[in-house]
């Protein structure tokens, strides 16, 4: 039998600390490890979301549904027809015998555009009197139909090279012979572009940082690991350190895996800094572990942790810009949308990736995002009891 | 771990106790928690060196106390010192000196046992945690199991590898709360056997229990009933100023016995024990009024006896009823 035994130490100054806050982060290594289903729905969650978004997002989307409303049987009712299909952005399904038929087709959502060729379209167009087309575009979704929208006007100059001969050669010259009027329903102005996989890191990184600290402290309350853990001599502050840093690189790895995918899959480039890119995403990152670290101290149990994870997740998905343009958004909502950190991280990684952006040009996001880290940091760990009480 | 039966331990006897004598020093402890008085007034002196029995039933606030002496709760009134440092200012330094077992496993369940132990020996800062733990392995005679997860460990096994985690970083005290509830015989009797070990390497001990037998393995013991201490000093003392008088009753129709006892004036307590009857009073005069009959009796044969511990803290219960319940 040995008798207890007293080791040599360090107690006291930034060595201890650093010991214990070591302490606290190979713990939460080990049990990180060890926790497969987390571990492995981390990654997967990742991944599934990314090829889910990812494509289906579509920023670029061919063969929208598309129906007919042709009042005029005339060769270049025919031949307007076939200049669109050419395209490949629209898929010609519906043709329809009245206005009513084809608002009802919209509204519906049974497709996404209606094209109305006037009743004597094709004698007005060879008298030369510009006549009007009609192209009903569904803009709900505007990323969904901007670029069907471009290719119909880049149609218009062509599409009667071949019947207009002879006589009518001359309206074959630009400005073409008619007009197509395009009306965006619901949405008149599109915007947002590209948007939508830079948007995806911030909103992956949030949700899988954010759930994944919340739980961290409730647990060990759930647990009864608590208690102990309290009346060893450690401070609040190592604790949370050493409970976020596993995390940080855990989100390091899923910002690895989707600029990855988001290259590879998607072809969006990065125009800017890479490191950059990466730093501020790391930043990023510890903002929402430390907004999540703090539900932890709030929540009673593990299932009030992720309920207030997901609240706080919501406006950052819908306020931020990443669903809707931020700038389209009422003022109430901008300004709830300026306090979250998803709003200046997509300004940040919109910014860096898209348009090559560079510090000096994020200085605003970054110090917003630096700033929110600091307060959810503060009120952690003022939130967390060192006491039983 | 050898499984030798250690002989009764010895109060040590302090002559004159200075202050470098005394682990624990409180007086007027109070706590209540929503309006509910659960420790109230209590006061007590644990001399370093001895193994200090806490005693009461079940929601009598001894987990309460032992949590306001290492600094997890704070004490509406009352003061006191741990180790010599104030328990409301000085919790950090209790805490580096302490060695806290809870009630609840507290463990890492998903660590192993080894892991366990190096987080404990890192959290205390020391030089060679990997070092540390293998000695605490190695003392526990757990050095072939190191890897497996404390989860998987059956309970005798938990409360003594937990036992091994508060003591490895060496602290000067231990505050264990009901260490070997829930606990087989033989695991119980090896936890005593280390604890009496500890003690004898000058630890002190302060350990919550609601075994009788352990209570006869403390060199001192403090019984605790809603929130009050009611008891305090050496086994033998505490039977001794219980003032019980007490009869051992065998024979036939015990059960019919109890009944027309029970509640008759001078009877503090009837209580069956095995194929024996105990019956108890305070006031002797008024217990052999009450009892006339019954020892006529033939088919009863009656014996004056030493009141057990356990008949003390059941009469020190129901007073304490009594006068606070």
């Amino acid at each position: 039998m040995t008798p207890v035994l007293t080791y040599p130490r360090t107690t006291r100054g930034p060595v201890a600390a650093w010991r214990r806050f070591v302490a606290v982060l190979v713990k939460e290594f080990i049990q990180l490890r060890r926790d497969r289903v987390t571990l492995i729905s981390m990654i997967f969650i990742s991944l599934v979301q990314l090829l889910l978004f990812g494509y289906a997002i579509n920023t670029d989307p061919k063969e929208l549904r598309t129906a007919v409303l042709a009042q005029d049987e005339s060769v270049f009712t025919r031949s307007f027809l076939a200049a669109m299909r050419t395209t490949g952005y629209f898929d010609i399904r519906e043709r329809v015998a009245s206005e009513s038929e084809l608002d009802d087709l919209i509204l519906s959502g049974a497709v996404q555009f209606g094209v109305q060729i006037p009743s004597d379209f094709g004698r007005q167009l060879v008298r030369g009197e510009r006549p009007a087309l009609l192209v009903i575009a569904d803009a709900t979704d505007p990323s969904a139909t901007v670029n069907a929208v471009g290719a119909l006007e880049g149609i218009a100059a062509r599409a009667f090279e071949r019947d207009l001969i002879g006589p009518t050669a001359a309206l074959a010259s630009t400005p073409p012979p008619y007009e197509i009027r395009i009306h965006r329903r619901y949405n008149p102005v599109g915007d947002t572009h590209l948007n939508i996989v830079p948007g995806l890191m911030g909103t992956i990184l949030s949700m899988t940082m954010l759930i994944f600290t919340a739980l961290s402290v409730t647990r060990e309350i759930e647990r009864s690991t608590m208690e102990s853990l309290l009346a060893m001599p450690i401070r609040p502050v190592e604790i949370m350190l050493g409970k976020i840093a596993p995390y940080v690189l855990v989100g390091a790895f899923q910002m690895v895996l989707i600029l990855s995918a988001a290259w590879l899959l998607f072809d969006v480039p990065i125009v800017g800094s890479l490191a950059l890119l990466l730093a501020l995403t790391t930043l990023f990152v510890i903002a929402n572990l430390a907004v999540g670290y703090t539900f932890s101290t709030v929540a009673e149990n593990q299932l009030q942790a992720v309920q207030m994870s997901f609240f706080f997740f919501l406006p950052n998905i819908l306020l931020s810009g990443f669903m809707f343009p931020f700038n389209g958004m009422p003022d109430w909502a901008q300004w709830i949308g300026e306090t979250l950190p998803m709003t200046h991280y997509l300004r940040i990684v919109r910014g860096i990736m898209l348009k090559g952006a560079d510090l000096s040009h994020l200085a605003i996001p970054v110090g917003a995002l630096g700033l929110f880290t600091l307060v959810a940091m503060a009120v952690a760990v003022n939130r967390f009891r060192q006491t039983l009480d | 771990m050898r499984a030798t039966l250690p002989s009764p331990a010895q109060p040590i006897k302090a002559a004159g106790a200075f202050a470098g004598d005394i682990a624990i020093e409180v007086s007027g402890l109070t706590k209540s928690f929503n309006g509910r008085t659960v420790v109230s007034d209590l006061s007590m002196e644990v001399r370093r060196g001895l193994i200090y029995g806490f005693l009461g039933p079940n929601g009598s606030g001894k987990t309460t106390t032992i949590r306001m002496l290492c600094g997890l709760l704070t004490p509406d009134a009352g003061r006191g010192t741990c180790l010599g440092y104030d328990i409301l200012t000085q919790s950090d330094e209790i805490k580096r000196h302490v060695g806290y077992m809870t009630q609840r496993f507290s463990l890492y369940e998903d660590l192993s046992i080894r892991e366990n132990l190096e987080f404990v020996a890192r959290i205390h800062g020391l030089d060679d945690p990997r070092g540390a733990a293998g000695d605490a392995l190695h003392r526990l005679g757990l050095e072939n199991r190191a890897h497996q997860l404390a989860g998987e460990l059956s309970g005798g096994w938990k409360q003594r590898v937990a036992l091994g985690a508060s003591i490895l970083p060496g602290p000067q005290l231990l505050l264990l709360d009901e260490p070997t509830a829930g606990v087989d015989p033989k695991a119980r009797r090896d936890f005593w056997d280390e604890i009496h070990r500890l003690a004898g390497e000058g630890l002190t001990v302060l350990v919550s229990t609601h075994y009788m037998d352990e209570a006869e393995r403390c060199h001192e013991i403090a019984y605790i009933a809603y929130g009050r201490l009611l008891a305090e000093g050496t086994v033998s003392n505490v039977v001794a100023q219980s003032g019980l008088e007490t009869w051992t009753v065998t024979g036939i129709a015990l059960r019919q016995l109890a009944e027309t006892l029970r509640g008759q004036p001078g009877v503090d307590m009837v209580a069956p024990f095995g194929s024996a009857l105990h019956v108890a009073g305070r006031d002797p005069a008024l217990l052999m009024r009450a009892t006339e009959a019954a020892r006529a009796d033939e088919r009863y044969s009656w014996r004056r006896d030493k009141p057990t511990l356990e008949d003390v803290f059941i009469d020190l219960m129901d007073r304490g009823r009594d006068n606070f319940g």
